[in-house]
């Protein structure tokens, strides 16, 4: 029986309970992930972190939720005063949602009931969470608009434009998971790397899929919508109280929403480590989910080290990277993957397999290359020794070389 | 030293010290970043991990207090002579040098029956104001006689700003073993002067007023 029918068979107060535990899970999820952030990066810079509230800080984000609750809730004159409530709330509905089709669990009984932990399994699982995650950017857009302030709305022009740059590439990146495991639904992603996990069968894809969904969730290095420097606060400028909670939640769900996907894609679900796959009957199967979780937390930290390591890059430098190396990059990852594919299900020999990866990777080094001489080739062209010097008095620019120009900014 | 050159010394050491600056901040070139750029960047990873496992540098500051600094400007104090006299003699150079304006001093003549400080006059009134204070310490250069020092105390916070005007028994400093509190007469048989000069090491039974 697979899982979609393993769940088809649940009756509505099962689908309640799970719909419950799924909740409370992103919440505490976020509530444990802010307080973790503030310890381990306060740790990089040799700080402590919050450690009053609660044993070791615990209960520091509780705390502060609290805190935020209680403050004075303000509406700016010039907002527009719907919309200006309803972007919160679009933000913190939209990233709990993706998380129905998460699977956390292999079968499992609950309150003597044989089921799955996972709320349920739609056959385009994961493009219901790609859907999910577009819709959440109207959250910051919407909130960047309605503000009716400057920094505000460009907070979420630059946010908006960088998810829909970012999901292209979390797209392509998702496609040779597709090709591989020959479906879209999560549960029998997660079935299909019982073997192998795609992170490693599919490494490039894992590295794409990595560097987007940091892009996806405005974190840093790419948390240029909120870029406290440039832009104060960013879409979220002009919110407080309870409806600046909202964001704050919806960003810590929706890392650790896209994690759950990283983990159900390329790090096998709720599978545990390879050789340790016992465990997984550990506690009637629940043990399952104490494996989803570490993965998540793998990724978490990963999330956290980058904020610790790195500054925010330029927004076109971003952009750049985006649409010039991950998309190119992805676009030629995939149609390799398919070929492969295909001439491994037509039952080509092994010879030809061979002869087409060797005659890729020579093909890879041959344009890499040719890019590199015509790259040396335009520096030189652009070396400004040539150009005629122009009819007004200018610095003497020739003294420095093209790339020591692009350095300055000139 | 070689004028001859158009330079000194410490004129070439600048320049040489400048160039050096300019040779650590020079940008690298295409080729350099395009080698080092990438394993650049995992150091960086590598940086803040191995940070992670280091001592932190934060103190627990209510629970755990770090001694400060010897020379750490803190709350003032008024001083004694060893019997017990005050040293504050009521000239107002603290009040006068003061560039925030936050010491007040009223002067009192001492007599014979009342006598808080040797000589003349002592400092009846003394308020520093903590609101205003900026702990430069030009008070403590202006006292004449020393009897107006800092202590290393930090912890002045407070929640009313009346509070925050220490007064002059607020700043006088404890009396230590064997001093008699003020007022009551001199060392018998001395001056001023040899208060001032350091020749008082205690005090003497005739000083104790009778009651």
């Amino acid at each position: 029986m697979s899982t979609s029918q393993l769940l088809g068979t649940d009756p509505g107060w099962i689908i309640l309970v799970k719909g419950l535990i799924v909740f409370v899970f992103c919440v505490l999820c976020t509530l444990l992930a802010i307080w973790a952030e503030r310890r381990v990066v306060a740790r990089m810079q040799m700080r402590l972190g919050p450690n009053r509230v609660g044993k070791f800080g615990l209960l520091q984000s509780l705390a502060d939720g609290v805190k935020l609750a209680l403050k004075e809730d303000l509406i700016p004159k010039a907002a527009d005063r719907i919309v200006f409530v309803i972007a919160p709330v679009i933000s913190a509905t939209t990233c709990f949602i993706s998380f129905a089709v998460i699977p956390m669990t292999g079968r499992v009984s609950l309150f003597g009931h044989k089921t799955a932990m996972q709320l349920t399994d739609l056959p385009v699982g994961v493009l219901y969470v790609l859907a999910a995650a577009s819709v959440g950017v109207y959250g910051i857009v919407l909130a960047g608009w309605s503000s009716g302030s400057t920094y505000p709305l460009l907070g979420g022009l630059r946010s908006s434009a960088q998810v829909i740059s970012y999901e292209v590439a979390m797209g392509l990146s998702l496609v040779a998971v597709f090709i591989y495991a020959g479906s879209m639904s999560t549960s029998e992603i997660v079935a299909a790397q019982h073997h192998w996990w795609y992170a490693v069968v599919l490494f490039p894809s894992f590295v794409i899929y990595a560097i987007s969904m940091v892009g996806e969730t405005n974190r840093a290095p790419f948390d240029l919508a909120e870029a406290e420097g440039e832009l104060v606060g960013g879409f979220h400028t002009e919110y407080s109280s309870l409806k600046f909670a909202l964001f704050f939640l919806a960003e810590y769900v929706n890392i650790v929403g896209v994690s759950a996907l990283a983990t159900t894609l390329f790090l096998g679900g709720y599978h545990a480590l390879p050789g340790l796959s016992f465990t997984e009957n550990w506690l009637g199967g629940w043990f399952t989910m104490v494996w989803f979780v570490a993965k998540i937390a793998f990724f978490f930290f990963f999330f956290i080290w980058l904020r610790g390591t790195l500054p925010r890059m330029r927004y076109d430098q971003f952009m750049k990277f985006g649409w010039k190396v991950l998309i190119p990059f992805s676009l030629a990852w995939i149609m390799i993957v398919s070929t492969l594919r295909v001439m491994s299900q037509r039952g080509t020999s092994r010879a030809i397999i061979v002869a087409f990866t060797a005659g890729v990777v020579l093909l890879i080094l041959l344009i890499s290359t040719l890019f590199e001489s015509s790259q040396k080739r335009a520096e030189k062209r652009d070396a400004l020794g040539d150009v005629p010097p122009p009819s007004f008095p200018v610095p003497d620019l020739a003294r420095f070389t093209h790339s020591e120009l692009e350095q300055r900014n000139v | 030293m070689s004028e001859m050159n158009g330079k000194s010394e410490i004129e070439k050491k600048i320049s040489h010290g400048i160039e050096a600056a300019a040779a650590a901040n020079k940008p690298l070139t295409a080729e350099e970043q395009a080698t080092a750029g990438f394993f650049k960047q995992l150091l960086g990873f590598w940086v803040t991990f191995r940070t992670m496992f280091k001592k932190v540098n934060t103190v627990n500051y209510p629970e755990v207090k770090e001694p400060t600094a010897d020379r750490f400007h803190g709350r003032h104090q008024l001083n004694r002579y060893d019997d017990g006299l005050e040293k504050c003699i009521g000239c107002e150079l603290c009040a006068w040098a003061c560039p925030a304006d936050a010491i007040l001093v009223e002067a009192g003549d001492n007599t014979e029956d009342e006598r808080f400080s040797p000589g003349e006059r002592y400092g009846k009134v003394y308020q520093i104001n903590y609101l205003r204070c900026v702990f430069c310490g030009l008070c403590i250069e202006a006292c004449p006689t020393r009897a107006l020092t800092m202590t290393n105390e930090y912890e002045l916070a407070d929640d009313k700003r009346d509070k925050l005007i220490f007064e002059k028994e607020d700043l006088l400093a404890p009396l230590r073993l064997g001093m008699i509190p003020a007022p009551h007469p001199m060392y018998p048989g001395t001056t001023d002067t040899d208060y001032y000069r350091g020749a008082i090491k205690g005090p003497h039974p005739d000083q104790e007023v009778k009651k």
